[in-house]
């Protein structure tokens, strides 16, 4: 059979047979600890400057972002942008109740869906797991809650992201992960992670960089100051 | 896909001189690299985590044995399931009656090099499913019928107008006939028409950039987002990837993945980094129903422990061959083989045999800025320079330069008749050539001087000259 072919192969390689208990618990023990590696320094400085640094970032590969005091305005923001690019008032928005928090009802003409994206959404709106400052970079996790259609198939993809949630490195956003689970075998994963980094984009013509190749061809941030909650 | 790495030579002369091409591959050139520089520039800690990369790599590959099983035991806690292949052609038919099973007509497909290493696209449609590249660079070269020509722009090799007249010859039958020749147009035109196919699609196929062996998980990195689209919609998501890109965790991942898109594109981060671990869970409303993860070996267990286990630790970046002046002349096609450039001089003997692949490793001139951008720090000249050890040795090499190689052999092997023969050939060298300073031609080296002129020497040998100097030096 082809499995024990190919870990035969891999031991004669290796000069060794299978591993011995002592050096199995190693390298337990080596996952087990997850030890961070290097972490560039751009991202090392106090929590304001991480927001600051992912707003930078963000922005650097065509993301926008809309910072807002509270979750009051978020309505507000989303009609506007929505006027400003010419879109549909219809959204589609992620069924989880963080998003219930914000006054939708104060702009009565959004027609909003909860659920997940089907093929004719045009604007979706998510929340958002957490973003790393370091690159700009949103992590979005999915869930019956937060399903991850809705990070790729509509046109306009609107994400509310609060502030408390911004980290500096990759690294902090899985541990972020690893304590929401609270598990320690290695099952903490949802099914899917998604790390994104400014709106869809090719450069396969001609090296012309292209925005909108088949995910979202904008991307817009509303980042909600609200460092205390 | 077709092996045609024995006709390198020809493939690479007709390549210098197809204008479209030089065009391509000089705006690669300028792009890629310049692309590169500007984002280590703006990383001071780049190349400490290239080291850290490498450690980790090399860690992983003496342990590849323990991660696999990791792997393998946490995505089936997750509700995949991997099938392990040590050949392409199993490979091929796991895939095949995986579609099978799905009762598949149509798949989606993320990019793959291991997918092309398998040559899977031709098998699926001999045996009635339809596969559609959906990444756009691979979706031109499907609609061509051609090989990709670089492992992340496949389509590099294509100008606008080439890739318009594809479009318009293409996609009448979506009732689209206008020929389109601004980029973002075309884009649209691509977009609207996968749209549908990835609706439509009952398998979607990706590869997998990494594999954590601590969660289970598949890692895919792209810009377009067209591999996500395909993992999500159908109902069953096939990832074909290898032996080699498993990592321990989580965080050994996050270090590689800082030098992966700015050694590639020069992005600080790829647009999409998808972290993918089993099918749909309990409660989800969109998502796979199934997940399976086809691991392919094809002779990379072969390579632990020789000159080639360095290479184990390559994650197809492309910088080797966006920096490569050979690369840059003749371009991907002409190495005939699914890796190009010095990567693919360096593993493509081993796939598909010396013999077959014997100019590849001579397809170099050795000035090293392979190695020095290799984020993975792999010794590509040394690879190529065991392979023409090997070459040699199996009497791969042509008889005319192994006969050359022999008598300079013989000579050099007795340095004072070595001494004696260069101080000759050098002062009458320098003597002939005095007046030009080079040679347009010289008797039985045609081959060379055809495509360059000499420098005379200056009519000394090295050793001489070395000599003399250390003599000077020591009266000063």
């Amino acid at each position: 059979m082809s499995r024990e072919q190919i870990f035969g192969n891999l031991r004669r390689g290796l000069k060794r047979g299978a591993l011995d208990a002592e050096a199995v618990k190693k390298l337990e023990a080596r996952i087990a600890a997850h030890e961070p590696n290097l972490i560039p320094q751009r991202s090392r400085t106090d929590h304001a400057g991480q927001v600051a640094l992912f707003v930078k970032m963000a922005e650097a590969v065509s993301a926008t972002v809309s910072r807002v005091a509270d979750l009051e305005t978020v309505p507000d923001v989303v009609a506007d942008y929505l006027a400003k690019n010419n879109l549909p008032s219809t959204i589609k928005m992620s069924p989880d109740a963080s998003l219930d928090r914000i006054p939708w009802s104060k702009r009565p003409l959004l027609e909003i869906a909860r659920g997940r994206a089907v093929g004719s959404d045009m604007v979706s709106v998510t929340p958002c797991f957490a973003a790393v400052a370091e690159t700009g970079t949103l992590m979005l996790t999915s869930s019956g809650d937060t399903p991850a259609t809705l990070n790729f198939l509509p046109d306009n993809h609107i994400v509310v992201l609060h502030a408390k949630d911004v980290v500096g490195a990759y690294e902090e956003g899985f541990a972020k992960l690893r304590a929401r689970e609270g598990k320690r075998d290695g099952t903490f994963m949802p099914r899917t992670v998604n790390f994104v980094t400014g709106p869809s984009r090719t450069a396969d013509i001609e090296l012309t960089l292209i925005m909108g190749a088949h995910g979202p061809r904008r991307l817009h941030v509303i980042l909600v100051d609200d460092e205390a909650t | 896909m077709q092996v045609t790495s024995h006709d390198f030579k020809a493939k690479a002369r007709k390549a210098m001189q197809d204008p479209n091409l030089r065009i391509a591959l000089k705006r690669m050139e300028t792009g890629f690299a310049g692309n590169r520089a500007a984002a280590i520039s703006r990383l001071p800690e780049f190349d400490a985590l290239r080291d850290a990369a490498c450690a980790i790599k090399e860690h992983t590959i003496a342990n590849l044995d323990y991660y696999l099983e990791r792997f393998e035991s946490q995505l089936t806690r997750q509700g995949g399931q991997v099938h392990w292949c040590a050949t392409p052609r199993q490979a091929r038919e796991t895939i095949l009656s995986l579609c099978r099973k799905a009762n598949a007509r149509t798949c989606t497909k993320g990019k793959s090099m291991v997918a092309e290493e398998i040559a899977l696209n031709p098998f699926l449609e001999a045996n009635g499913i339809e596969p559609i590249e959906t990444d756009l660079g691979e979706y031109i070269i499907q609609l061509a019928d051609e090989p990709p020509s670089h492992i992340i722009g496949p389509a590099v090799h294509k100008t606008k107008d080439q890739i318009s007249d594809l479009f318009v010859q293409h996609h009448g039958k979506y009732g689209k006939t206008e020929r389109l020749t601004d980029p973002q147009a075309l884009v649209n035109e691509a977009r609207e028409i996968l749209r549908q196919k990835y609706i439509d699609a009952d398998v979607g196929i990706t590869g997998a950039n990494f594999m954590i062996a601590e969660t289970g998980s598949t890692i895919i990195v792209t810009n377009e987002g067209n591999g996500d689209l395909t993992q999500m919609l159908p109902k069953m998501h096939i990832v074909i990837t290898s032996i080699e890109k498993v990592v321990p965790t989580l965080e050994d991942a996050s270090t590689i993945l800082r030098v992966l898109a700015r050694s590639a594109t020069g992005q600080e981060f790829s647009s999409y980094t998808t972290l993918s671990t089993g099918p749909k869970r309990p409660g989800d409303i969109d998502g796979p129903e199934e997940f399976h993860v086809v691991l392919l070996d094809n002779g990379r267990s072969d390579m632990l422990g020789t000159e080639l286990e360095d290479a184990l630790r390559c994650i197809r970046c492309g910088a080797c061959m966006n920096h490569c002046p050979v690369y840059h002349s003749v371009g991907g096609h002409a190495y005939g083989w699914v890796y190009p450039g010095p990567i693919g001089a360096a593993i493509d003997p081993h796939f598909i045999g010396l013999e077959e692949a014997q100019h590849l490793p001579n397809a170099s001139t050795f000035c090293g800025k392979c190695e020095s951008v290799c984020p993975m720090r792999i010794p590509l000249p040394k690879i190529m320079r065991y392979w023409r050890e090997q070459a040699f040795e199996s009497k791969i090499t042509p008889a005319a330069q192994r006969a050359g190689l022999e008598l300079w052999a013989w000579f050099a092997k007795r340095p004072n008749l070595y001494r004696l023969a260069t101080r000759i050939g050098i002062g009458v060298l320098g003597f002939m050539g005095r007046g030009k300073g080079r040679f347009r031609s010289l008797p039985l080296a045609g081959g060379w001087t055809d495509g360059r002129d000499l420098p005379a020497p200056e009519g000394r040998t090295f050793h001489d000259l070395w000599r003399a100097e250390a003599k000077r030096r020591g009266r000063s």
